[in-house]
């Protein structure tokens, strides 16, 4: 007796199903499905954080502006009458007063470092947040801050948010059919690929099936074949997606406080590397479950 | 015939079998086999014996009539109840039908894998079977390797390695030499001798006379006689 046949290995390819389904367009195929579900998911991330971002820490912000925050007047500097009147006005959660070191920080990108040591009469800036449920601030305010500091200027940032959480929202949509669309795509081609693969083996399959074998055992060989195939192509796709995730993250980062923008290597946000190894895992659910799927429906044309 | 299912491992009433919408190959068939009953199954080309087996083995549903198998009634049973079945019969097919990509050792061990045999019970079995059909040198071979009476014989080493209840053959001697026939028909002998139901499809009358037995006669699809 032979060598051969007597050291069979452990996980034996009864229906050859190794040539079958070859290791070679399923993989590469499903990789490129789970390289686009990587990208999408990453989009769905950002527009997530991002409306979270601004629902949560920036909500319905009012920007009051006062020039000439230090004149003296009746009751107080001009600054200090606009506080108080913002302060005892229903539906404002809270008022602060920008610091100079802020303001620089804000006016840097058209003034420069020059803010810091100049003479410039800079406004005051007040950062007003309004308490949950207003979007709105009340109609009469402009007209009663203009009444104890004229020139007071405010301005409401709650229509503009509303329209970008909109987008936001929208674009999550999207990227969930997207997710959709390459999980649907990612289950025809195994489905292509299987159908092939019992083409290419009816022979062997009338056989097994004529000893007896069950739908449940040819199923099986395939869904397992099927399984590592699009397990291989899903690690291909999330690894060979995590450059381009990092390089979008670091050109993110500045724009999502979640984000430290000084570490050294950009990082993921944590969510986007939970769901990275999830991808090839989902691949290898999808490719087990429509194999099986496959199979028993091609199985059923036999008595 | 007054045996009931219970008792007769096969028995057909009315059987009839078209392949699709050509002329029926099978017509009005009756007859039942005991456990552990012998026939040859007789009759010229064409005359349907090949048809007639593949319905015992569960390739065919019978077009019309009744067939039961194993004291199983195949008309009510679903595509589920076969499966079982089908490990119970053991077929030397007329062309042989091995797996082309497996070895000659790993075409008989195939019923005993799908039985779910764990691998270590495997061997042993399979080493004897190989060596029985006078194979142990080509064991490793794959079925294209192997000369016509080798490939029969590894068809026959399959279909007999599971001890079925039912042994179905179809031409087994077919390519096989007077000393290899003498062997597999003491093999199918002494199986029948054990308990194993056997029916044996041949043209070789030569054979049919050093073994006399029951027989089932077909001529153009029809049974003419059960002896
Ligand atoms: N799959 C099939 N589809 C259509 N017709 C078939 C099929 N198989 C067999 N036949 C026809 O059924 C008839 C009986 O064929 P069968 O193979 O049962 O004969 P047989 O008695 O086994 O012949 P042989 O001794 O040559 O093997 C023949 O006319 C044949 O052409
Ligand atoms: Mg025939």
């Amino acid at each position: 007796m032979s060598k051969r046949s007597l050291l069979r290995p452990a996980r034996f390819d009864d229906l050859g199903l190794r040539r079958a389904l070859s290791d070679r367009l399923l993989p590469a195929l499903v990789a490129a499905m789970t390289f686009l579900a990587a990208l999408t998911l990453a989009g769905v991330m950002v527009a997530s954080s991002v409306a979270h971002h601004w629902q949560t820490g920036a909500a319905a912000i009012l920007t009051v502006q006062v020039p000439q925050p230090g004149t003296d007047t009746a009751g107080g500097t001009r600054l200090d009458r606009v506080t108080t009147l913002l302060r005892g006005s229903p539906g404002i959660a809270s008022v602060r007063v920008l610091s100079s070191t802020e303001l620089a920080e804000l006016l840097r990108p058209w003034l420069g470092n020059a803010t810091q040591a100049s003479a410039l009469p800079l406004p005051a800036v007040l950062d007003v947040r309004l308490s949950p449920g207003t979007t709105e601030p009340d109609p009469t305010l402009q007209g009663r801050l203009s009444e104890v500091a004229p020139g007071t200027f405010m301005e409401s940032h709650g229509l503009w948010l509303q329209r970008l959480t909109t987008l936001a929202r929208s674009l999550q949509a999207c990227a969930a059919a997207a997710l959709l669309l390459v999980a649907g795509v990612g289950a025809a081609v195994v489905a292509v690929a299987v159908r092939a693969g019992l083409a290419a083996r009816r022979d062997a399959i009338d056989i097994v099936h004529g000893l007896g074998a069950t739908d449940s055992f040819i199923a099986g060989q395939f869904a397992n074949r099927a399984t590592l195939l699009a397990a291989a192509g899903g690690c291909l796709g999330a690894v060979a997606a995590l450059p381009v995730l990092l390089a979008l993250a670091s050109l993110a980062s500045p724009f999502l406080d979640t984000l430290p923008s000084d570490a050294l290597l950009p990082t993921l946000p944590m969510p986007l590397w939970i769901s990275l190894p999830i991808l090839p895992l989902a691949a290898a659910a999808i490719g087990w479950l429509t194999a099986r799927v496959t199979v028993h429906r091609w199985l059923r044309r036999l008595p | 015939m007054t045996q009931r299912d219970s008792e007769s491992m096969i028995r057909l009433e009315g059987v009839g079998l078209r392949y699709g919408s050509a002329e029926p190959v099978l017509r009005d068939i009756s007859f039942s086999i005991p456990s552990g009953g012998f026939r040859w199954l007789l009759g010229p080309s064409g005359a349907g014996k090949s048809s007639l087996l593949r319905l015992l083995y569960l390739a065919n549903r019978p077009s019309v009539g009744h067939l039961s198998i194993l004291g199983q009634d195949i008309n009510a049973a679903t595509r589920r109840d076969l499966p079982p079945l089908r490990r119970q019969i053991g077929v030397v097919f007329q062309d042989f039908r091995l797996m082309p990509h497996l070895s000659a050792f790993d075409n008989v061990a195939l019923p005993l894998r799908l039985a779910g045999r764990p691998e270590g019970q495997i061997h042993a079995d399979v080493e004897e079977m190989v060596r029985w059909v006078g194979l142990q040198r080509r064991a490793s071979a794959r079925p294209a390797e192997l000369s016509g009476g080798e490939q029969q014989r590894v068809a026959i080493a399959r279909a007999v390695i599971g001890r079925p209840s039912l042994l179905l053959a179809d031409e087994p001697t077919g390519n096989l030499d007077d000393r290899q026939a003498t062997r597999l028909m003491q093999l199918i002998s002494e199986m029948n001798r054990l308990g194993t139901t056997v029916i044996v499809a041949t043209h070789n009358e030569s054979l049919v006379q050093r073994y006399p037995g029951r027989s089932l006669r077909l001529a153009e699809g029809q049974l003419i006689n059960d002896v």
